[in-house]
């Protein structure tokens, strides 16, 4: 196939764009950032996203891809002869598209309701789920990794991507809230997944700085309780 | 036979995902019906996650999630495809999988409320019909294109289990006038070879759908 444009509709703070410029680096195709102001979306993302008008979406040549799981599978499947993101073995798919299920929809509700909901009880319940799931994961990688550096093994893979976007935005609800949600005695292995991540040269340049993110996100608060009350 | 084992329940749609793809497919697999209300600790076993069904095991392993289970399947059969060859396609596809997965609900909410907040569960029905007509389905025949895929196993409840729910409470949603394409749609679904003869019975279906909608609205 010829090279076609690669572009990516995003913010550089959404966790669910960084998956997929990860995915991109891992796959070494060079792409255009097209930053995004979500309270004042554009034309292009209101009509590449019809349906749900977020980012991330990848536009590759006239082809228009949306949601971050879909864009990372299709990112796979189109750049096949890079480094592989989703296991070959079939099974090692199935679980790792298992946690990239529970992640989406049962985990990351909770850090969401941590870091903008209101109220002791509603953060209590939050805390409770995250834990709960950073336990679950702690096991999922000790099983996935099977010895080895990420969840995918030796490379970053698809869980790691999944989970690893939302660092930065775990150590800022840490920092707000003063606990301990990668803790090095009850998850040692994820603390050590996550310095690992991090330092990656898929992640570094993509991954958002805590200081600068905490304040945006003190800022993005402000934003919602005043469109809440309006 | 023995390789692919299915736990289910007899009238879950999510289950019947997982059937429609297995006969799809051809594939052998033995069913075991769970309670519930009273889960087996081999379901407890083989999903402590969510303790739910559909549970797949294949020669032993468990797969859960409709949604992995059914890219379980495709992956391993690749015989009568449910996904388009090419990635673009396979993208679209699995975009309207997950928006039907993750709307279920919210259509489904109307059947579990009463008065005024019912009102507002059949408004956000109809919105994400409206997507599914315009933006969905748009001119195809299914959400597969030509023929059958996994995105209208996720909406294929609307076609089959939506019509009782409409009448048990009483309520008009996927009207003919309102939505021609989706409508026409639920027949062609309902009408496929194998679809047709792998759908719960329907007397004893809305027995049960009715038992829920009192449960929740007494």
């Amino acid at each position: 196939m010829a090279e076609t444009d690669v572009k990516i509709l995003g913010t550089r703070s959404s966790p669910f764009v960084m998956r997929s410029q990860i995915a991109l680096k891992i796959k070494s195709v060079d792409y255009e950032f097209l930053e995004e102001n979500l309270v004042k979306k554009s034309i292009l993302l209101l009509q590449s996203n019809p349906v749900h008008k977020k980012v991330p979406v990848l536009i590759h040549g006239d082809k228009l891809i949306c949601e971050s799981l879909v864009i990372i599978q299709y990112i796979d499947e189109t750049w096949s002869s890079g480094p592989s993101i989703l296991p070959s073995d079939l099974y090692d798919r199935a679980v790792a598209r298992f946690w990239a299920n529970y992640i989406d929809q049962t985990w990351f509700p909770s850090l969401f309701a941590l870091l903008f909901t209101k109220g002791e009880e509603a953060k209590g319940k939050a805390i409770k789920q995250l834990l709960a799931g950073m336990e679950l994961f702690e096991d999922a990688f000790k099983k996935c990794s099977k010895g080895k550096a990420f969840f995918g093994g030796d490379s970053i893979g698809y869980i790691d991507i999944t989970l690893g976007c939302f660092l930065a935005w775990i150590r800022v609800s840490e920092k707000f809230n003063g606990l301990a949600i990668l803790d090095t005695e009850k998850t040692p292995y994820l603390v050590s997944w996550a310095e690992k991540f991090c330092a990656d040269s898929t992640v570094k340049e993509v991954m958002p700085e805590v200081d600068k993110l905490a304040e945006f996100a003190i800022k993005l608060e402000a934003h919602m309780n005043a469109s809440a009350s309006n | 036979m023995g390789d692919l084992k299915l736990h289910g329940q007899t009238f879950s749609p999510f289950v019947y995902r997982v059937i429609w793809a297995l006969k799809l497919k051809g594939l052998d697999y033995e069913y075991i019906e769970e309670d519930l209300s009273n889960k087996s600790d081999l379901l407890l076993k083989y999903n402590p996650v969510y303790k739910k069904v559909p549970v797949l095991t294949h020669r032993g392993k468990p797969i859960a999630e409709s949604s992995v289970i059914l890219e379980y399947i495709e992956e391993t059969w690749p015989h009568n495809p449910l996904l388009p060859a090419d990635p673009h396609e396979k993208a679209v596809a699995r975009f309207w999988f997950k928006f039907g997965d993750d709307k279920g609900l919210t259509i489904f909410e109307f059947f579990i409320k009463v008065g005024e907040e019912q009102e507002k569960a059949l408004q956000d029905s109809l919105e994400v019909l409206k997507i599914l007509e315009e933006h969905g389905l748009g001119e195809k025949k299914f959400f597969g294109g030509e023929t059958i895929g996994l995105a209208d196993m996720a909406i294929g409840w609307v076609a089959y289990w939506m019509c009782m729910m409409e009448e048990i409470a009483g309520v008009k949603l996927l009207e003919e006038h309102k939505f021609p394409r989706l409508f026409k749609w639920t027949k062609n679904f309902k009408e496929f070879p194998i679809i047709k003869e792998n759908l719960p019975d329907y007397d004893k279906t809305l027995a049960y759908l009715k038992s829920i909608r009192e449960k929740y609205t007494k």
